[in-house]
C-alpha cells in the first residue's frame, strides 16, 4: 500500500486518467434514462394543475380511460394513503405524506404545474391526447407567492396540518411558517456597541432552477410477482428505493432501482416525482411503462431552489475587526415544508470567527413548486448577504478586502454560531492562495469596470457509502459501486482503488450497480462521494491487499506478515510477484479474491473558496459581461484535477448565471412565465470566459488521502463577487438577484 | 404544458413550382403550413402552437432559392434562401451590412444553415431580426397565390403579433431589396440579456446616405423592433437627420426621437420603461455604426 503520508509519492492519485466512463459518454453510447426501451413499453403524460392554488373538487377520468390507445389513467385515489411519516433520505428528511401530494395532488393543488394525474398509452401523442379528455373540476384559491407576503397572519394558508417548528417547539395553530431557526453565540448587542462601524442591508433572491440539461425520466415495470424494477436517472439509486417504496407502501426489497448515466442533478434529482407515478401505471397496465418530462415541466413541476429575504447585520472596529453579525433570513420552501434554510443559518457566518452572532431563520410554505436542493444548498443566499456587507464595512474601513477577511477568517478551533468546532480547515490558506495569484496582482482599467472578491463555505457530509471489488485473473480489478456519477466521481473512486492497490487507474473498472446489486449508499449530494465512497474504496483496496498478501505467503510457504507490499509488487526473501503476477495465481491456488467495505464515517469537513471576477457593466443598458474570472478552492487532496477544476468551473458558470440572469418569472396568478431555456436565461459559452482555477490543498485529516469535497462550494461565492465587482466598477450596491440588465440600468438612473 | 418530444402525424408535399404550392396551400384550407427553413415551424407544431394536416416544403423551388445581386439593380432574395448565404456571400454583406448583422445572430451556426429571411418574415414575430433591416431598406414583399402574382412594401407585410397581410393561399416568394449608394451605411443592433441564443429585448436597425461631401445626412431611415405589436419606422426620428451633420448629438436627438414610437409590453425580457430606453440607445448605436460604416467603406 502506498502510505497516505506519502504525499507527493502517489503514482495515481492528482494524474489526469482518462475516464472510465469517457468514450462512451462523447460517442453517444451511454445509456441515460430516456435510452430505456422495452417491447410493449407504454409512454407516459402527466396531467398537471392550471392553478397556483385550488382545491380539487373532483376528477373524471371515464373519457380518458375509454380514449383508443391507452392502457391506464390514474389519480391520487390510485395511491395508498400516506399518513405522516418523516424518511431521511440522506441530504434530508421529509414527510411521506407530503412527498406523496407533490407526486399526484391530493385534495389541493398547491402550485401551478403540480401533477394531478397521469396516463399510459401505446405512443406518446395518445396520451397527451388522453390526458387533456381527463376532466378536473377546480376551486380557486387565492395564491400566494412572494416569501414576506406568505408569512402574514393574513396571508392565504397552505395547509391546516403544518405547524410552526420553533426549535423543537410546535405552534399551536396552523402557519406558512414551517420552521423557525434560532442560532446565538455571545452577546450581539455587546458586539455591536464595540463596533466603530456598523453596515445593515437587506437582500432579496428570486426563485432559481438547477437548470440540468437532462429532464426527470423514470420507466417502471410491475412483474406479476409484486417486484417493481425503476429504471432512472437519480443522485441516490437508495433514496429513490426508500420513497418509492414508501409512496407505494409496498416493502424496499419488492422495489430495485437501476441508475442510469445522469444528465446532471444539482440536488434537484433526490425527490421522486415520475418514478412512483410510473410503477402505479406499469401496476395497471401490466407493462413497462416510461414517463419523459418536458422542460416546462421540469420548471414547474419540479423543485427549483427557494428565492429569498435577508437582513444581515455587521459591525467592526477601526482595526478591521468583527465585532458582532446578525442575520435574519426568510426562505420560500415552496408548497410544502422542508428546504435548505438551517444550511442557509449554518452558513452566513461560517467564513468567519465571530464572537457575537444571531442568527433567525424562517422557512415558508408558499404556492411555488416544492423547493429541492441545489448545490451547497441556502449557502449561496447567505454570503451574497454576509460578504456584501462585509465588502462595504472593508471600503468604508479603507482596509484591502482580502486583508479584511484574513483578520477574521476561521481556523482550527473556531466555533460557528451553531456550534461546532472546526477541525483543521483551508479558509485561510484559499485567501492567502488568492492574494497570492496573478489574478489579484494584474492591473484592471478601463471605466465601468470593477474586480469583485467573495469567499464562501460548505459542508462536506459523511453519510454510508458501500463497495466490493473483485481481482481478475488478468491483474485488473472490478470495482462495484453504489454512487452515481455525476462529475466524474467513477474516476476518482476507482483512482484511490488503484492508488491503495498499487496498479493503474485503467486496470480498475468502476460499475455503478442498481439497489440489489451492492449495499446501502447514500446520495450523491453533499460533496461527500469522492470523499466517503472514495474511502470504501480505500477500505476495499486494504481488504485485497491483505487477502492478496495472504495468498503470496501461501505460494511461498511463509507466514502472511513476512510478505511486504510496496507499489502493487507482493515480496517475500527474493522472491517478488507483481499485482497482476499474483492474479493470473488465483484460480490455481484458492479461491478468488473479493474485497469489501461499508463506510459511514463520522461529522463532516469543511471547504472553502475565494473567487475572484472582473466585470464590465454597459451603463446604458445595464449589462454586466465578465472579463475574467479565477476560483480559488481547497480540494484537500485533488485526486483527478480535471475534475475537481472542472466542479470549480461548473459551479462558478451556474453562480454566475444566479447572479445575472435567472430567475422565476411569475404573473400576478402564480404562473410562470418562461419556463423554458429560451428565456430562463442559464449562461451559454459566450456569456462566461475561461474560468481560470487555483487549487489548494489543505489535507483531510479525516480522510487517508485529504479528499475534501468540492461540488458544492464554487457556487457559493460568485452573486457577491459579482455584485461586489458591480459595486466597484459603477458605484452601485446590487442586492436583489438577479443583477439583470433592467434592474441594475434602473438601478443606475436612480443613483445619477 | 409543453410539447412533445416527438411531433404528430402530417402529409408532406414539396412542390417544384409556385402555382403548385399556391394551390396545395389553398386546398388545404387554413390546414397547412409552409415549410422553408422550418426553424420555427417545426418547434410551433412540436409544442402544440400550430397544428398541420399538411407540411408544404418550399426548398424545392428554384425561385424561392435565389440569391441575385447585381450593384445597379441590387437584390433579389428567395423567400426560403438561407441565411448563411446572405452572411457568406461578400458583395451582398458588403451592400446591405444591417441584414447582415440580423443574419449572423438568427440563432446559431446550424440555425442559420436552415432558417431564411423570408422565413423570418412570415412568422411575423415582433422581435424579428430581419425586419428592421428590411424596413430600413425598404425591401419590397412578392407573394404568389391562387389569385396570381402581387408586390408590396415591407412595412405593410407585418400586421399583429405572428400576424401578415399574406391572404389564404398565398406565400411570400421573393424579397428585393433596392440597390446601395457607396454614400449609404446601415447597421442593425439588438439587446439580448445574454450574448447568444436569445430573442431581442429591443432593436433597432439604422439607414443613412450622406451627400457628396460627406457632411450631412441626405435621407436616413430608423426601424425598431421587440418594442411594439410589429417592427415599425421611426418616421420623425428619420425625418429629423435630414440635412443635419452625422454628429453623436444629433444620433443622440433621433434617439430621444425614436423613443416616441415605442410601445412596448412589459413581460419576462423587459419592462416597459427599459424597453422604451433602449430603443434610444440601440438607435443612437447603429446610427453611428452606420456613418462609421461609410467611413470605413
Amino acid at each position: 500500500m502506498n502510505t497516505p503520508t506519502s504525499g507527493s509519492q502517489y503514482k495515481v492519485i492528482g494524474t489526469r486518467p482518462i475516464r472510465h466512463d469517457g468514450a462512451d459518454k462523447v460517442t453517444g453510447k451511454a445509456k441515460y434514462g430516456a435510452d430505456v426501451k422495452f417491447s410493449k413499453m407504454l409512454y407516459g403524460r402527466v396531467l398537471r394543475s392550471p392553478h397556483a392554488h385550488a382545491r380539487i373538487l373532483s376528477i373524471d377520468t371515464s373519457e380518458a380511460e375509454s380514449h383508443p390507445g391507452v392502457f391506464a389513467v390514474i389519480t391520487t385515489t390510485d395511491m395508498p394513503d400516506l399518513v405522516d411519516k418523516m424518511a431521511d433520505l440522506g441530504e434530508g428528511v421529509v414527510n411521506m405524506a407530503h412527498l406523496g401530494d407533490n407526486v399526484l395532488a391530493r385534495e389541493k393543488v398547491l402550485y401551478k404545474g403540480q401533477a394531478v394525474a397521469a396516463v399510459a398509452a401505446a405512443n406518446v401523442h395518445i396520451a397527451a391526447e388522453a390526458i387533456e379528455k381527463i376532466k378536473v373540476e377546480y376551486e380557486p384559491l387565492p395564491a400566494v407567492t412572494w416569501v414576506l407576503d406568505a408569512m402574514h397572519e393574513d396571508a392565504p394558508l397552505l395547509h391546516d396540518n403544518v405547524f410552526t417548528d420553533d426549535m423543537g417547539q410546535k405552534s399551536e395553530t396552523p402557519s406558512n411558517v414551517d420552521k423557525e431557526i434560532h442560532f446565538l453565540k455571545g452577546d450581539v448587542e455587546t458586539g455591536f456597541a464595540a463596533a466603530d462601524l456598523v453596515v445593515e442591508r437587506e437582500f432579496k433572491t428570486a426563485t432559481v432552477h438547477q437548470g440540468y440539461i437532462e429532464p426527470h425520466v423514470a420507466t417502471a415495470d410491475w412483474n406479476e410477482d409484486g417486484n417493481v424494477t425503476v429504471w432512472t436517472s437519480t443522485q441516490g439509486s437508495f433514496a429513490c428505493r426508500t420513497q418509492t417504496a414508501e409512496i407505494l407502501q409496498i416493502p424496499i426489497s419488492k422495489v430495485k432501482v437501476v441508475p442510469c448515466e445522469i444528465g446532471g442533478g444539482f440536488g434537484g434529482k433526490i425527490t421522486v416525482y415520475l418514478q412512483p407515478v410510473a410503477a402505479l401505471l406499469s401496476k395497471k397496465s401490466g407493462r413497462p411503462v416510461q414517463l419523459t418530462m418536458q422542460r416546462d415541466e421540469v420548471f414547474e413541476g419540479t423543485g427549483p431552489t427557494p428565492g429569498s429575504f435577508m437582513r444581515v447585520k455587521l459591525g467592526a472596529t477601526k482595526d478591521g475587526k468583527l465585532t458582532a453579525g446578525e442575520a435574519w433570513i426568510a426562505f420560500d420552501a415552496g408548497a410544502f415544508p422542508g428546504g435548505p434554510i438551517g444550511p442557509a443559518c449554518m452558513c452566513v457566518f461560517s467564513c468567519y470567527d465571530f464572537e457575537h452572532a444571531k442568527v433567525d431563520g424562517y422557512n415558508v410554505v408558499l404556492n411555488k413548486p416544492k423547493t429541492q436542493a441545489y448545490r451547497a444548498p441556502g449557502s449561496t443566499h447567505a454570503a451574497l448577504a454576509c460578504e456584501t456587507v462585509l465588502d462595504e464595512l472593508a471600503e468604508k474601513l479603507a482596509i484591502d478586502p482580502l486583508e479584511f477577511r484574513l483578520k477574521n477568517a476561521a481556523t482550527e478551533g473556531t466555533r460557528r454560531v451553531d456550534g461546532p468546532v472546526y477541525p483543521r480547515i483551508g479558509c485561510v490558506e484559499v485567501l492567502q492562495a488568492a492574494q497570492a495569484s496573478d489574478h489579484w496582482n494584474s492591473p484592471l482599467e478601463g471605466p465601468n469596470r470593477g474586480r469583485g472578491v467573495a469567499l464562501g463555505f460548505w459542508f462536506n457530509c459523511g453519510l454510508k457509502s458501500s463497495a466490493s471489488a473483485h481481482v481478475n485473473p488478468d491483474g485488473t480489478v472490478t470495482l462495484t459501486e453504489g454512487s452515481t456519477d455525476i462529475g466524474g466521481s467513477r474516476a476518482s473512486i476507482a483512482m484511490q482503488l488503484a492508488e491503495t492497490l498499487g496498479i493503474t487507474a485503467e486496470e480498475v473498472n468502476p460499475q455503478v450497480v442498481d439497489t440489489d446489486s451492492v449495499g446501502y449508499t447514500d446520495v450523491t449530494g453533499g460533496s461527500r462521494v469522492t470523499f466517503a465512497t472514495g474511502l470504501a474504496a480505500y477500505k476495499v483496496g486494504l481488504d485485497i491487499e491483505h487477502q492478496m498478501t495472504s495468498r503470496a505467503a501461501a505460494l511461498w510457504d511463509c507466514p502472511p506478515e513476512q510478505v511486504s507490499v510496496e507499489s502493487g509488487v507482493y515480496s517475500h526473501n527474493g522472491d517478488s510477484l507483481t499485482f497482476a503476477e499474483l492474479a493470473e495465481k488465483l484460480h490455481a491456488t484458492g479461491e478468488a479474491i473479493v474485497g469489501r467495505a461499508t463506510v459511514a464515517p463520522d461529522g463532516a469537513t469543511n471547504g472553502f473558496g475565494v473567487h475572484l471576477v472582473d466585470v464590465e457593466v454597459d451603463p446604458d443598458t445595464g449589462k454586466t459581461t465578465i472579463l475574467r474570472y479565477t476560483v480559488i478552492q481547497d480540494a484537500g487532496k485533488a485526486i483527478h484535477p480535471s475534475y475537481v477544476e472542472g466542479q470549480m468551473q461548473g459551479g462558478a458558470v451556474q453562480g454566475i448565471g444566479w447572479a445575472l440572469n435567472e430567475e422565476y418569472f411569475f404573473d400576478d396568478q402564480g404562473q410562470m412565465k418562461n419556463a423554458s431555456f429560451l428565456d430562463y436565461r442559464i449562461p451559454t459559452f459566450l456569456d462566461v470566459p475561461m474560468i481560470d482555477t487555483i487549487i489548494v490543498e489543505v489535507p483531510n485529516p479525516d480522510h487517508p488521502y485529504g479528499v475534501r469535497g468540492v461540488g458544492e462550494t464554487p457556487i457559493v461565492p460568485p452573486p457577491a463577487a459579482i455584485a461586489i465587482a458591480i459595486h466597484n466598477a459603477v458605484g452601485v450596491r446590487m442586492t436583489d438577484l438577479p443583477m439583470s440588465p433592467p434592474k441594475l440600468w434602473k438601478a443606475l438612473s436612480e443613483q445619477s | 404544458m409543453g410539447g412533445l418530444t416527438t411531433l404528430s402525424g402530417f402529409e408532406y408535399v414539396a412542390p417544384t413550382d409556385l402555382a403548385a404550392a399556391a394551390t396545395a396551400l389553398r386546398d388545404a384550407g387554413g390546414r397547412a403550413c409552409v415549410l422553408a427553413g422550418g426553424t420555427d415551424i417545426l418547434v410551433q407544431l412540436r409544442e402544440g402552437m400550430r397544428a398541420a394536416d399538411l407540411v408544404i416544403d418550399v426548398k424545392k423551388i428554384p425561385e424561392l432559392l435565389q440569391l441575385d445581386y447585381a450593384t445597379d439593380s441590387g437584390l433579389c432574395l428567395g423567400a426560403a434562401t438561407p441565411c448563411y448565404q446572405v452572411n457568406t456571400t461578400a458583395d451582398v454583406a458588403e451592400a446591405y451590412p444591417a441584414l447582415v448583422d440580423a443574419t449572423r445572430i438568427i440563432g446559431g451556426w446550424q440555425i442559420q444553415s436552415r432558417a431564411s429571411v423570408g422565413g423570418n418574415l412570415c412568422n411575423s414575430s415582433p422581435a424579428a431580426d430581419s425586419i428592421p433591416p428590411l424596413l430600413v431598406y425598404q425591401a419590397v414583399c412578392h407573394l404568389a397565390g391562387p389569385e396570381g402574382r402581387r408586390s408590396i412594401p415591407v412595412h405593410e407585410f407585418c400586421t399583429a403579433p405572428g400576424q401578415n397581410s399574406l391572404q389564404p393561399g398565398e406565400l411570400l416568394a421573393t424579397l428585393t431589396l433596392p440597390p446601395q449608394s457607396a454614400s449609404a451605411g446601415s447597421a442593425y443592433q439588438r439587446f439580448i440579456p445574454r450574448n447568444e441564443m436569445d430573442i431581442a429585448v429591443a432593436s433597432a436597425a439604422s439607414w443613412m446616405e450622406l451627400d457628396d461631401s460627406g457632411s450631412t445626412i441626405q435621407s436616413a431611415r430608423i426601424a425598431l423592433g421587440a418594442v411594439a405589436p410589429t417592427p415599425v419606422l421611426a418616421e420623425e426620428a428619420s425625418q429629423f437627420l435630414v440635412g443635419k451633420a452625422p454628429t453623436e448629438e444629433n444620433f443622440a436627438a433621433a434617439g430621444a426621437l425614436a423613443r416616441q414610437v415605442a410601445s412596448p409590453i412589459d413581460d419576462m425580457r423587459g419592462t416597459v420603461e427599459f424597453r422604451v430606453h433602449l430603443a434610444g440607445v440601440l438607435t443612437q448605436r447603429t446610427l453611428a455604426l452606420a456613418h462609421r460604416r461609410i467611413q470605413e467603406s
